[in-house]
């Protein structure tokens, strides 16, 4: 490979989080009946009309305020003519060469190195219908018709498969930070296009580019360039020409074949949409947008590991997610030992969460609480298995918990009487432990202190059930 | 009781229903019965809603009982059958809607159902609104009521017809480049294209989206004030519909015209203009000027590319418009294709006529790649001088004389073969479209031969009061002195 270079190019469709579709006030929810979340307008119907949606206006501005771009003062929507039966007008409504935004970069890491693309714009569009099966026929839902969707594409600047996998994950986190997409790739949430080439190391013209459409999850765009590449290399190695086309990657056979030669290409006919007005952007509406922002994901990593002194593998697992992150600061916030509460959320919270499914915002838990557990723990008055109990009701019902502790009865036991009790008991019932510790098998102590834990419902603190058992084994 | 409904304007109709002289179900029946006798001969109907009307009328009368009022309530409307009423078929007078129903009434139906009108019947019109004859409509030619062997004009031709055949008190039509106005000048009777933005075009089937408007035909001009105040006003459903605040224009029909000052552009008044055309607009500014109005000459010098200009951006927007009608959602579909692609060439071919297909095939050559920037865009820099042209001469007058046509009403047939002269009969009219402003058509006299003239006023955008007060002074008050 080391004679050739690449260069790839992603466009990045992004279906935005509004309740209603892009130019009617059809629900974009999924999972309807086919054919149910319609209406004139995104059907195409004679004399209907198109009316914009201004949270997706509002949503596409944020993502550019998060990539840096240029916010468009005048933009417009424009007419993409071509005939698909998915296609209710046969037009699309888009925009051409006056977008929402221009320009920004997105930051990411691949090994270890910071990478950054630039992104040449973002623009609006709507989604098509879906050509599908019906019982006894094929036929068309067009309950997608009209979604809104977000364009972003980059410069061609992506040096390998690995790059452009790298920056969607880091795109898909920006996306979710700013709260305008669910980013849901189940549901076809994230579509992209892929640009590709390859030149001989050192040429500075671009390669002959294909394009690899519609791909629907972020490893299918690394496995399909990665054998997209491959094929072009070898085709200019075996002294062949590449074509300029459009390809189709087929997941099950892991190869990329030819839809359309460039001679087939559709003239899309764009004009500009004179249904709707311009869209003229409030130079004070967008400063306050700007306003409400959060900041970016990475930036946060890496503020996190400055003034929490965590370590930069924890900080990257709290800022993936904007409100574990939020949860995880307003926590350490009121306590010393921000390590704690990075332990508590990696492991515990995050494997409640990812079992339950449930959002942080609905979580009874709130970060005092889990505060004040980690001082329970830190000032022994519980001990790490009870405290992982109270984590659990925490996290469950929610509440205070020194208080659980106080009605659970789960204060941990360090007084030494009551514990010397229950190591006298335990010893007593099991002779034979007691034997074989004192002939040399140091590890019948562990299942004594098991029992001493079973005598004290785990309240026993177990440093001083340790002391006092090795105290006593030793003594007679 | 009614004894002359061809006669009848809506607000006489309306006065007679407000003294209880008169009932809508009445009106509605009596406007049957016309349409029975005298429609065989112009063909003005494309489907007269007989029933439907009926129930809508009885239930204005009982609304009335229970102490509804209003000029319109229960007053019989007829509507070019290219605006969308719900539960009623919208031909667009073509093939490729065979079959297709209306799920939802345009936001000016719905507004004028609001205030009680009755949807009487659905009227012939060129296929698409493409056409300025009605001959190109694919259900049926209508013909001129003044003389049946000449063209109604269009595309709005059944709604002249019917209104000035006394089919209908009043009727709506669409103006893309004059298919109301030229239609009212060739039928005699008024036709109003109001300013872009003024009346939601939701639900009216788009031929071009930045020129059509949805306007009044009527007998005279305080319906079609009456009817405009009914229809105006910003549409959320419309992006293009304006917030501009929408008078009372039946109050402004002051009857006078001192201190107005009317233009006539020296470019409207060229050879080629037919000689009693010209004799007539002539007498009707005169006629203005004895009624204390200011007549001045005025240029508008972009006027001669205003033709070319129109049917490129008109053509390209509706080579987008008309994409939609593919016979997979609704309308006629072509049997026998084995793909998709091949059942819209199949559906289009056998569902479009030849001037539709015309307008088609232009509109997607002037918006191809290497094309657009010599058509499309230069079209639209035009449209910009046009426009300032008016905004010009709007500065010094506050609207302008002209003729509506270049010509009266022509034989049937005259100019089926040659569609170049069947655009420049638009050279008048499509200005108006262009620039966004409002005008109208009243009749003014007629020819030797007895076909009527058309007097156009022009006036600023979102000056429809002026225009409105001008034609009333000169032809409601000219044709019943006080």
């Amino acid at each position: 490979m080391q004679e050739f270079e690449t260069v790839i190019g992603l466009e990045t469709h992004v279906q935005l989080k509004t309740r209603s579709k892009m130019f009617c006030a059809c629900s974009t929810a999924n999972g309807a009946e086919p054919n149910t979340r319609v209406c004139p307008v995104c059907l195409g119907y004679p004399g209907a009309m198109p009316v914009m949606n201004e949270e997706a206006v509002r949503l596409t501005v944020l993502t550019g305020l998060m990539l840096g771009s240029r916010i468009s003062a005048y933009s417009r929507f424009d007419r993409k003519s071509y005939f698909y039966p998915d296609m209710p007008k046969n037009y699309q409504i888009s925009q051409y060469d006056k977008p929402l935004c221009e320009g920004g970069a997105v930051d990411f890491d691949v090994g270890g190195e910071i990478r950054r693309i630039g992104i040449r714009r973002i623009h609006l569009e709507e989604d098509v219908a879906k050509n599908t099966h019906f019982k006894a026929c094929s036929g068309v839902d067009f309950n997608r018709a009209g979604v809104p969707l977000m364009e972003i594409v980059t410069e061609p600047g992506l040096t390998s498969p690995e790059e452009a996998f790298e920056y969607l994950l880091a795109l898909k986190r920006i996306l979710l930070y700013a709260g305008v997409s669910d980013c849901n790739l189940e549901e076809g949430n994230i579509r992209c296009d892929v640009n590709c080439s390859v030149r001989p190391r050192g040429q500075s013209a671009l390669g002959t580019k294909s394009e690899i459409k519609n791909l629907n999850t972020f490893k299918g765009v690394l496995n399909a360039l990665r054998y997209e590449l491959a094929r072009q290399i070898e085709v200019l190695r075996s002294g062949g020409e590449i074509r300029q086309e459009t390809r189709r990657w087929d997941v099950d056979t892991g190869v990329t074949s030819s839809m359309r030669t460039k001679e087939d290409e559709h003239d899309y006919r764009y004009f500009p949409e004179p249904d709707l007005m311009p869209v003229v952007l409030d130079a004070g509406l967008v400063e306050e947008w700007r306003c409400s922002l959060p900041e970016a994901p990475r930036k946060r990593r890496l503020r996190m590991v400055e003034q929490y002194g965590l370590p930069d593998y924890d900080a990257g697992v709290l800022a993936a997610d904007r409100e574990v992150a939020d949860f995880f600061e307003k926590t350490a916030a009121m306590t010393a030992n921000a390590k704690a509460v990075s332990n508590w959320i990696m492991t515990e919270m995050l494997r409640l969460l990812g079992e339950t499914g449930r959002p942080v915002a609905a979580l009874p838990l709130r970060p005092q609480d889990l505060a004040a557990l980690i001082e329970l723990v830190e000032t022994g008055q519980v001990n790490a298995g009870t405290a992982k109990e109270i984590f659990a009701i925490l996290f469950e019902k929610g509440g205070d918990p020194a208080t659980i502790v106080k009605e659970r009865g789960l204060v941990q036991v360090s007084d030494e009487q009551a514990i010397e009790d229950f190591v006298d008991r335990a010893m007593a019932g099991n002779p034979g432990s007691v034997q074989d510790y004192r002939k040399g098998k140091k590890a019948a102590a562990k299942f004594l202190v098991g029992q001493v834990m079973r005598l004290s419902s785990g309240k026993a603190d177990p440093r001083v059930v340790n002391r006092i058992l090795k105290e006593k084994l030793a003594s007679e | 009781m009614l004894t002359s409904v061809e006669t009848l304007t809506l607000h006489e109709a309306a006065g007679m229903m407000e003294r209880g002289n008169l009932s809508s179900e009445e009106l509605v029946r009596a406007l049957v019965e016309t349409i029975h006798s005298r429609d065989p001969r112009i063909d003005a109907y494309v489907g007269v809603d007989e029933d439907d009307a009926l129930g809508q009328a009885r239930a204005a009368d009982e609304a009335r009982k229970n102490g509804a009022r209003g000029k319109l309530l229960g007053v019989p409307l007829a509507v070019k059958d290219v605006i969308n009423v719900k539960g009623r078929p919208c031909t667009c007078a073509s093939r490729i809607l065979q079959g297709y129903v209306s799920p939802y009434d345009a936001t000016v139906i719905a507004r004028l159902r609001a205030a009680g009108a009755v949807f009487l019947g659905r009227t012939n019109m060129d296929e698409f609104a493409m056409g300025s004859t009605t001959e190109n409509s694919a259900l049926k030619i209508t013909r001129n009521p003044v003389d049946t062997d000449r063209v109604p004009g269009g595309s709005s031709g059944g709604s002249a017809a019917a209104v000035a055949d006394g089919e209908a008190l009043a009727a709506l039509g669409s103006d893309t480049g004059g298919s109301i106005r030229q239609p009212a000048a060739f039928c005699g009777c008024v036709g109003l294209k109001p300013s872009y933005g003024r009346v939601s075009r939701y639900g009216l089937t788009a031929f071009a989206s930045s020129l059509d408007q949805i306007g009044p035909l009527t007998k005279d001009v305080r319906d079609a004030a009456i009817i405009l105040s009914t229809i105006a006003g910003r549409d959320p459903m419309d992006s293009t519909s304006l917030d501009e605040p929408v008078p009372e224009y039946e109050q402004g029909l002051s009857g006078d015209l001192s201190g107005i000052k009317l233009g006539i552009p020296r470019e409207y008044m060229v050879s080629g203009l037919d000689a009693e055309i010209e004799r007539a607009v002539r007498g009707a500014a005169e006629a203005c000027r004895n009624q204390g109005a200011e007549i001045m000459e005025v240029g508008l010098p972009h006027t001669e590319y205003a033709i070319a200009t129109y049917y490129i951006i008109a053509t390209a927007e509706a080579s987008a418009n008309l994409a939609r009608f593919d016979g997979v959602r609704y309308g006629f579909r072509a049997p026998g294709a084995h793909d998709p692609i091949e059942m819209y060439g199949r559906t289009r071919a056998a569902g479009f006529g030849p001037e539709v297909k015309r307008r088609i095939i232009l509109g997607t050559y002037v918006l191809s790649s290497g094309y657009y920037d010599a058509y499309y865009l230069s079209a639209q820099k035009v449209r910009t001088l046009i426009r300032r042209d008016f905004e010009e001469v709007f500065k010094e007058c506050d609207a302008l004389l002209a003729p509506c046509t270049p010509t009266p009403a022509y034989p049937i047939g005259d100019k089926v073969k040659d569609p170049l002269r069947m655009y420049l009969g638009d050279i008048f009219t499509v200005t108006a479209n262009l620039a966004g402003i409002c005008a109208m058509s009243v009749p003014c006299g007629a020819t030797a031969a007895g076909q009527p003239i058309g007097l156009q006023i022009l006036g600023p955008a979102f000056g429809e009061e002026t225009v409105l007060r001008v034609g009333h002074a000169y032809y409601d008050c000219g044709r019943n002195p006080r």
